[in-house]
């Protein structure tokens, strides 16, 4: 049934090897900055490993995640061989060339920009060039998703798209579209400066351009958790999806809103007018819409399954879920995380609320929590629901998967509840060093130091999850069995046109992404004299 | 009934509650956006509403950052008026002297990168990005001392890169200006 095994299990161990690399620089980066390390000496380090983690952790671990994800859900769920495996094997090509080109000039020092850019600091050419070779090698697969989707669809007119490849192509065409806006930044504004074919730079132009990609890139990471919530977590548990059309409008509304909603990052720029912002702020609001239906029918699944399970009463299905089950507990703990994280997003989103946490290490720690934490534990429950059936070997370890996600767990708690606090306290993010002998700083001394504890046990998990993946790599060889989806309680016949295609629901995402960026970055190409000097990073003396 | 007309009422159930769901959780939504709206327009609590530029190669120079006109300036109606710049890797003026209970205006730019200007203990937050000006109303409603962090990286040197800012008494501070046109801690 999975005929594309070597290339999905390419795009998971490559995905998970590159994320442990960027742990370890992450929890390095807690320590040497916190209370417990004396000074580093040269700052210069510390920038470096955040850009790696953040290029990593941000660009290529998901990527390679939601791809090698999307390759099985095209196979499993239409039940079919991919068309077009050698072009996605030429994909994956591309995101290793880009991922090394990229990482060179990095680990020299030569691109410590961060993985958000900042022009009018500029950095190796080779870095950019890499993401880019990333990014193309992703659009790559994002062609193949809908190729595959439309193929199946002319074989079989009239049958509802599977729900897994329905959701499966919404991130593809998400990851496409939002992955634009840094595209331009890159190919028009940073790289012709980089090159040295111009020495200038509008600096707010480029913050526009990233703010249309940095927002619907979270919900790009967040996809294959949001498709294992839908179609495997109701499965695993022994109970079934309550609501299919429900799960379909909410990926449909994550496409589309998504995506226009990316000024709320820039509320206190100068180069936006308050009437966008409130616009993107209106409508970051809405984008909660999809998660609250979310959280609902995933809690009704579970609910079906408790029941199911002989529990009565209006509490006691909680108490007959599978609680030893891994993926019981791994979708519990990305809920609980989701919550939290949604919560500081509803501030984070907020027109007048934002000021009090911009920038701040709150921001750190709502999108750790968010997407380390709700994200990241889906991308390990994927990785256990799939393994048996791409090495044909059992994963047997089930205490040590246990142990695994509840270190997660708490390991992720430990380390952003103690940001949030000391953002509130305005303690400014992404600084190599902080007096914490100052008084005005010596309060966030013991929160920063929790902290670090917190990234130690992040550590341990990743590395007893790969204790999980390679002991399930060694085991003998086990039959899985046939590869199935969650089973909606009452399974579609047919559903609407609208329901089944991305025609109208792509218009309307491009027609909104005009409405809310048309504007905004029309005023800056108009606007004169906006170009600034580029400060070269990393240059020899 | 029959097991299949079971079903079928089941699936209505199914489909009523989750509709309720749907309607609760768009109000919730609507109601917080328009909370957001009635606050911005009754309160004018929002972000800086209009686009202002400044070119960072002459920013010294000419203009309103030249470096004799920096720092904590009297207008005629009564506020305050603070003028800084921030460059590699610090503010000009390294502190900043304001009045307590006085509308304050801040105006800041960026002679070189991308800046963040965040007074710890207020909601004093923003970026300062090059060949933009940045704008803020607030008011101190007591003296004392805040640290002033750039919180946007802005190179290597960017973890030293704090000033502070001094509120100090409203009469003192008046009694100051007649001295100075501009003032700043040092004076």
């Amino acid at each position: 049934m999975l005929s594309s095994k070597r290339l999905v299990l390419a795009h998971f161990w490559l995905a998970f090897t590159v994320f442990g690399l960027a742990l370890l620089l992450g929890a390095w980066q807690m320590l040497v900055r916190s209370p417990l390390l004396a000074w580093i000496s040269n700052p210069e380090w510390y920038y470096r490993s955040v850009t790696a983690h953040g290029t990593v952790m941000g660009y290529v671990f998901p990527t390679l995640i939601a791809m090698g994800f999307g390759y099985a859900i095209s196979e499993l769920a239409l039940e079919r061989p991919l068309i077009g495996q050698r072009w996605a094997w030429t994909g994956f090509g591309l995101v290793v060339v880009g991922a090394v080109m990229a990482m060179v000039p990095v680990s020299m020092g030569l691109a410590s920009v961060l993985y958000t850019f900042y022009p009018p600091l500029i950095g190796s050419p080779f870095y950019y060039l890499g993401i880019v070779l990333v990014v193309v090698g992703s659009w790559i697969w994002v062609a193949l998703m809908s190729l595959n989707l439309y193929v199946w669809k002319r074989d079989n007119p009239g049958k509802p798209v599977p729900l897994a490849m329905f959701a499966n192509v919404a991130g593809s065409l998400l990851w496409g579209w939002t992955a634009v806006g840094a595209a331009l930044e890159l190919l028009l504004q940073i790289l012709p400066v980089a090159l040295g074919f111009r020495t200038t730079i509008d600096a707010g132009l480029a913050r526009v351009f990233f703010s249309w990609t940095l927002h619907a890139i979270v919900y790009f990471w967040l996809m294959p958790a949001y498709i294992a919530y839908y179609t495997i977590i109701p499965r695993a548990i022994g109970g079934k999806l309550y609501s299919d059309s429900m799960a379909r409008i909410s990926f449909i509304l994550f496409l589309v809103v998504a995506m226009p909603i990316g000024i709320h990052h820039l509320f206190t720029d100068p180069q936006v007018g308050a009437g966008f912002k409130f616009m993107h702020s209106a409508l970051t609001a809405l984008v909660a819409l999809p998660t609250l239906l979310t959280v609902f029918t995933i809690c009704a699944s579970a609910e079906i399954a408790g029941r199911l399970r002989g529990g009565k009463g209006p509490f006691g299905w909680v108490a007959a879920l599978p609680w030893r089950n891994p993926m019981m507990l791994a979708v519990t703990f990305s809920f609980v995380m989701l919550g939290f994280g949604g919560a500081g997003g509803l501030i984070n989103m907020s027109f007048q609320l934002d000021a009090s946490i911009h920038n701040t290490q709150w921001v750190t720690g709502h999108f750790h929590l968010i997407f380390g934490g709700a994200i990241v534990i889906m991308y390990f429950a994927i990785a256990y629901d799939l393994w048996p059936h791409l090495t044909g070997r059992a994963l047997t370890s089930l205490g040590l998967m246990r142990a695994q996600l509840w270190l997660w767990f708490v390991g992720m708690i430990v380390t952003t509840f103690p940001w949030h606090y000391v953002g509130i306290l305005g303690m400014p993010r992404r600084m190599a060093f902080y007096d914490f002998t100052n008084t005005a700083l010596a309060p966030e001394a013991l929160p920063v130091t929790i902290s670090v504890f917190g990234g130690f046990l992040l550590v341990i998990s990743g590395a007893l999850f790969f204790v999980v993946l390679i002991k399930g790599q060694l085991a003998p060889k086990a039959e899985a069995g046939v590869y199935r989806f969650s089973i909606a309680i009452h399974p579609p016949t047919s559903v609407p046109v609208a329901l089944n295609g991305y025609s109208l629901w792509l218009v309307l995402m491009i027609g909104l992404t005009v409405v809310n960026y048309g504007f905004p970055i029309a005023q800056l190409l108009a606007l004169k004299n906006t170009s600034v000097p580029a400060v070269y990073v990393g240059a020899q003396p | 009934m029959t097991l299949q007309d079971n079903h079928a009422a089941g699936a209505v159930v199914a489909a009523r509650v989750e509709r309720k769901w749907a309607m609760v959780s768009v109000a919730v939504i609507v109601l917080l956006a328009g909370m957001a709206a009635f606050a911005g327009i009754h309160q004018a609590t929002m972000p800086q509403a209009r686009v202002e530029t400044a070119d960072p190669t002459t920013l010294h120079i000419a203009g309103e950052f030249v470096e004799s006109n920096l720092g904590s300036a009297l207008e005629p109606d009564g506020s305050v008026t603070v003028r800084a710049v921030a460059q590699q890797y610090s503010f000009t003026p390294q502190c900043l002297l304001v009045p307590a209970e006085t509308p304050i205006t801040f105006r800041a730019s960026s002679a070189d990168v991308v800046h963040g200007f965040l007074i710890q203990g207020t909601n004093i937050n923003t970026m300062l990005v090059p060949g933009y000006v940045s704008a803020i109303p607030i008011r101190f409603d007591k003296p004392g001392d805040h640290l002033m962090p750039c919180h946007e990286f802005c190179g290597i040197g960017h973890e030293g890169m704090w000033a502070n800012v001094k509120v100090i008494d409203k009469a003192a501070f008046l009694a100051m200006t007649s001295a100075h046109r501009r003032l700043t801690c040092v004076e």
